[in-house]
């Protein structure tokens, strides 16, 4: 096993650890709008859908354990391999610039802290009721479920709250406009040919997350669709 | 100073086997015991030391840049040239034997040529296997070129990198004997003079440009691998850093100066563009292959390049030399362009510059193509020049590019100083008065790969060096003397810059010891030479102090040198009192301005010694004799 | 043409270092940027000052020692130029031009803009090479390459190892560097047998010598003078990684 040892102290052999936890954050990602997109279907798909999340007991917990481990694993590498880079030019450029470095590739730590910053928020609003106590503090719909449906249309129906949301999501949408062609590179996946398309696809799914994700907070706030008074 | 070439004897095709199997040979197990300061890590240098330890002896190697991968070989653009007639074109180790002897216009050794010839196959095989990256066909072989001065394709080539490329082959070779700890590499060292101990070259001592400090390093033989002189003209195609210093330095130490007349001019560099010139670019010579050199009939023509019609064009390359046309060797190419631009058919600024054209192969063979041949030349041309050369005919003057002469060496590359070897560019050895097109990267190689480490071995056993410690009163009093120097440039207290002396020596050398010389402006140099050293020595500006990194400090002795060397190199140029190579006395020439050799008075090398500052250096001669070529009058029409 | 230069003047390795304005008024547009810094230099002498140390040595290109970063760009404006083959006319009359070294913490400053790029090296020196010795090669021909294997090949193995790549990474990582030389041979029959252990040397000296690591910037192919490809990067990426599962044998 030292050779797995060594090849992870390595720089490149962290990079890859990045990638794959970063590989595996997007697979969360996705996976947590496809559930909550469920709040455009009403309150009885998204209370179901949470009820049914927390009926998986002990399984939910082996999830989010794994879920934990890759994001602690994905954060702690990135910000030593960050600290690294900034050691290895003790001296700034008087004059500096950029030739061909993307706004996503240079803001990577930068978003990736507010991405964490916004987690923590997140978690605290919907899953521990800790911000904005009043908004997870529904109470329960007519089955005993949580009302995850009103926790949820509660919170956006804040201007500041879905302000914050949209930030966030903005700064994801950045990460990935990065991160994701960046694992390709960083696994040595691509090669000429395929740059194309990895570069296209990474924007792809920057953009996806990006709306599939504030969707659901301006369609709240501003009474669209399903959230229209008049209905 | 006795001249002893060491030929063996036997048929021409046998001596170097023969002599390979009568030299002595060093036990492996002794190897060890014996230390090499190898001074230089270009072609030659830089394979020869790794050679060198990977035989098992210790080697330290000495390099000016700040890496051993940045020496000048590094700016060969052309290619190698190789006996191996994988064009099946009727070449032979014969063959590139006599061209080269031809070539060099019947003034060089032809058992070194020989023997040149010979392992010039083995060169490629072994840079192959290192992984140099030639240039392949589509069925994965070897790609070959044709270049000046031949009528057969035995010339390899890394895209116009070949020069770069078998240097990092050797590089590579060499990085493998550092990391194993069988070479020490001492960079951004300047090597001042060399000891010689008992009448045998023991060790030199050095500046660590970084520091300033002065260094003793002793072993039991020193090899010189340190190139060619070209800069004594101050703009040549030669990096800015080469210099005469080492080979000087041994000079002054009792190595004979064989044939310092004999430089060669490129004929494919961009011309001079204003007084701020600090150097000249070559480019590659294959551009010949497609490119036709001409120039306007008429003096004065002022019409644009393209607007010149075929009938008022003189393609005087493909007139003069209709068999080789524009691939006549470099010496008649070069000098072509300064007869005609002498006769003020010169194009371009201040009328020095003749055009090579692709207009015609570019109707040939299409854009794409000559960009696929030539693409970087060309980038390289518009970078400098501003002009594109798809477009505009480029234009094209000579410039100073190597050095045939250099430290005299015996067959087994030993100069006259018992231990002091000398490879590559920095002996006179191969070339004699002219140098064939890809024939400097075989040499370098050939010396550092296949030569050398065969015989250093036998001068370690046959002369047993004693064990000698730095402590020695020679290396004390040596290294006294350069301090001593070193003090007497730091405190010049006058008011020019280095620079501005070298520039002048160039000046002064390029128009009377240049590309055309005659005994009366050999004459004027060798009075105004000296001149310009006193007032250098009077003069001089030296900025800063001898014991931190000081560039001015390392040109100033360089300089300081070259003001020296200079002197004895008009006097080869005197003395030779013929035209050969690329020596060419305007008072020797047929009626057709063609070089006119003196094969009774001048078939042999000329070598000086060196008698003191300021006194004429005493001549002594090699006879160099033809056994197995005919001594012809070179013709390439 | 007249130029104001702000130089990174530092007169020693642990020197804190300052940028120092000099007017420049007689600069030819035909001048290379080198060249304009020798005409700096004589006067700075002839004044009695010291002159700006800098690398250079063939001016042509090709060997690597020039560096320098122009304005913010490693080898200045010219893309695929090195600095000794910029020329004056890419400036205008009156510019102001900042001039620094190549900084990186692998390549410490010796001298104003000089710095100390062995470590480039000693990368190579853990196995950037085929371990044969001289003599004793097979016939150059005996081993056939492929033309657009060997055209790869050469892409990689034209790197100058002039550190731009380094100079210009915002994390001054130098993979642009150790991916050319990995893949000028992994692309060649004869770098197979040590492919592996090459790419596992290569890599971890490259970590000890205090790169920072790449973060696919690609700032470092945008300035490499010989316009060297990311492509070899993620090349390496994948050498590297399959060395590790072969255990690195």
């Amino acid at each position: 096993m030292n050779w797995l040892l060594a090849a992870l102290r390595s720089s490149l052999g962290r990079k890859m650890v990045v990638a794959l936890t970063g590989l595996g954050l997007l697979g969360f990602v996705f996976a947590h709008l496809a559930g909550n997109l469920q709040v455009f279907l009403g309150r009885e798909a998204l209370n179901a859908y949470a009820q049914g999340l927390k009926d998986l007991g002990a399984l939910l917990w082996v999830a989010r354990l794994g879920l934990i481990a890759m994001f602690v694993t994905h954060v702690a590498l990135a910000l030593q391999l960050a600290r690294e880079n900034r050691a290895a030019r003790p001296t700034r450029y008087v004059h500096g610039g950029v030739q061909q470095a993307s706004p996503g590739s240079r803001s990577m730590v930068f978003t990736g802290v507010m991405i964490l910053l916004f987690v923590a928020y997140h978690l605290a609003h919907f899953t521990f009721g800790a911000a904005h106590a009043s908004h997870y503090a529904v109470g329960s719909d007519a089955l005993g479920r949580h009302d995850v449906y009103g926790m949820v249309v509660a919170g956006f129906s804040e201007p500041l709250v879905v302000g914050l949301y949209v930030a966030a999501i903005a700064m994801l949408a950045l990460h990935l406009s990065h991160g994701v062609q960046s694992v390709f590179q960083t696994l040595g996946l691509n090669g000429p040919r395929y740059e194309p398309i990895i570069k296209r696809t990474g924007c792809a799914i920057a953009v996806i997350v990006f709306v599939g994700n504030v969707s659901m907070p301006l369609a709240i706030l501003m009474g669209l669709g399903p959230f229209s008074t008049g209905a | 100073m006795e001249l002893n070439s060491g030929i063996p004897g036997g048929p021409l095709a046998d001596k170097w086997d023969k002599h390979r199997f009568e030299m002595k040979l060093v036990n492996p197990a002794n190897k060890r015991k014996f230390s090499v300061i190898m001074v230089g890590s270009g072609l030659a240098g830089g394979s020869a030391a790794a050679t060198l330890a990977e035989l098992g002896y210790d080697v330290h190697c000495f390099c000016f840049q700040d890496s051993p991968r940045r020496a000048h070989s590094i700016a060969a653009q052309g290619g190698i040239n190789s006996a191996k007639n994988y064009q099946n074109d009727g070449d032979s180790v014969h063959r590139l034997f006599y061209d080269t002897v031809k070539g060099g216009d019947f003034r060089s050794r032809e058992a070194n040529v020989y023997r040149l010839a010979q392992v010039s196959t083995n060169i490629i095989d072994q840079c192959a296997a290192q992984g140099v990256p030639f240039a392949r066909e589509y069925g994965g072989q070897l790609a070959n070129r044709s270049f000046g001065g031949a009528q057969v394709s035995r010339t390899f080539y890394a895209r116009g990198q070949t020069g770069q490329q078998l240097l990092l082959g050797c590089y590579n070779a060499l990085s493998r004997q550092i990391g194993l700890g069988n070479v020490k590499m001492h960079t951004r060292s300047e090597m001042l003079d060399v000891v010689v101990v008992d009448g045998k070259a023991r060790g030199i001592i050095t500046r660590d440009l970084v520091s300033g400090k002065i260094e003793r390093h002793v072993a039991d033989a020193v090899v010189l691998g340190t190139g060619g002189y070209s800069n004594v003209f101050y703009l040549s195609t030669n990096a800015k850093g080469c210099n005469v210093t080492a080979a000087w330095r041994a000079h002054k130490r009792g190595a004979g100066f064989a044939n310092p007349c004999y430089t060669q001019i490129h004929p494919t560099c961009i011309p001079v563009a204003g007084d701020h010139q600090s150097k000249l670019t070559l480019m590659s010579e294959s551009l010949r292959n497609d490119g036709r050199v001409w120039v306007p009939k008429e003096s004065g023509d002022k019409r644009a390049p393209h607007d010149i019609p075929e009938s008022d064009r003189d393609y005087y390359l493909e007139r003069k030399y209709p068999s080789f046309g524009n691939l006549a060797p470099r010496d008649i190419a070069s000098r072509s362009a300064k007869e005609a631009c002498d006769n003020g058919l010169g194009v371009g600024p201040g009328g020095r510059g003749v055009f090579l054209d692709f207009r015609d192969a570019i109707q040939r063979v299409g854009d794409e193509a000559i960009s696929q041949r030539y693409g970087n030349l060309f980038d390289m041309y518009q970078r400098i020049t501003d002009e594109n050369p798809y477009k505009v005919p480029m234009r094209i003057y000579p410039a100073p590019h190597y050095s045939m002469g250099g430290l005299w060496v015996d067959y087994n590359l030993m100069s006259t100083v018992p231990g002091l070897h000398v490879i590559g560019e920095a002996n006179f050895s191969d070339h004699g008065a002219n140098r064939l097109g890809a024939s400097a990267l075989m040499q370098g190689l050939a010396d550092g790969y296949f030569v050398l480490p065969y015989t250093i071995g036998h001068y370690f056993a046959t002369h047993k060096p004693e064990p000698v410690s730095t402590d020695h009163p020679e290396f004390k009093r040596v290294e006294a003397e350069v301090h001593e120097r070193i003090k007497r440039l730091t405190s010049a207290s006058g008011k020019r810059t280095p620079d501005s002396f070298h520039r002048e020596l160039g000046r002064l050398m390029w128009n009377n010891v240049g590309m055309a010389r005659t005994e009366a402006s050999c004459k004027e140099a060798l009075e105004k030479i000296p001149q310009i050293r006193e007032e250098f020595w009077r003069d001089v500006k030296v900025v800063g102090g001898h014991s931190e990194m000081n560039m001015a400090l390392e040109q100033a002795g360089r300089v300081a040198d070259f003001l020296e060397f200079a002197e004895t190199m008009a006097h080869d140029a005197l003395t030779r009192d013929e035209s050969c190579g690329g020596h060419f006395r305007e008072e020797h020439q047929s009626p057709d301005g063609e070089a006119k050799r003196n094969d009774d008075d001048f078939c042999h090398a000329t070598v000086w010694e060196h008698r003191g500052e300021g006194e004429a250096p005493k001549e002594h001669r090699e006879q160099l004799d033809f056994e197995n070529v005919q001594l012809a009058t070179r013709s390439y029409k | 043409m007249k130029l104001t230069l702000n130089i990174w003047r530092q007169k020693t390795p642990s020197d804190a270092g300052h940028m120092e304005r000099h007017e420049l008024s007689d600069v030819s547009p035909d001048m290379s940027f080198l060249e304009m810094l020798d005409v700096l230099n004589e006067h700075l002498q002839v004044e009695g000052k010291d002159p700006v140390a800098f690398d250079h040595d063939c001016r042509e290109g090709i060997c690597g020692m020039c560096s320098l970063v122009i304005n913010g760009t490693a080898h200045g404006p010219m893309k695929a130029t090195t600095t000794c083959q910029l020329h004056m006319r890419s400036f205008k009359d009156g510019d102001t031009v900042d001039i620094e070294p190549f900084r990186a913490k692998a390549f410490p400053v010796v001298k104003d803009l000089t710095v100390d790029r062995s470590s480039f090296d000693r990368i190579n020196e853990a196995g950037g090479f085929v371990s044969v010795n001289t003599g004793g090669a097979p016939d150059a021909n005996a081993l056939p390459i492929g033309k657009v294997e060997a055209d790869k090949a050469m892409d990689a193995a034209a790197c100058i190892g002039c550190g731009a790549c380094v100079a210009a990474c915002p994390n001054a990582s130098a993979m642009l560097f150790v991916s050319a030389k990995i893949g000028h041979l992994a692309h060649l029959p004869q770098g197979q047998p040590e492919r592996a252990r090459r790419a596992l040397n290569l890599v971890s000296t490259m970590d000890a010598e205090g790169f920072g690591n790449c973060r696919n910037y690609y700032e470092c192919e945008a300035v490499c003078p010989k316009e060297i490809p990311i492509d070899f990067i993620a090349e390496m990426n994948r050498d590297w990684r399959s060395s590790v599962l072969k255990g690195g044998s």
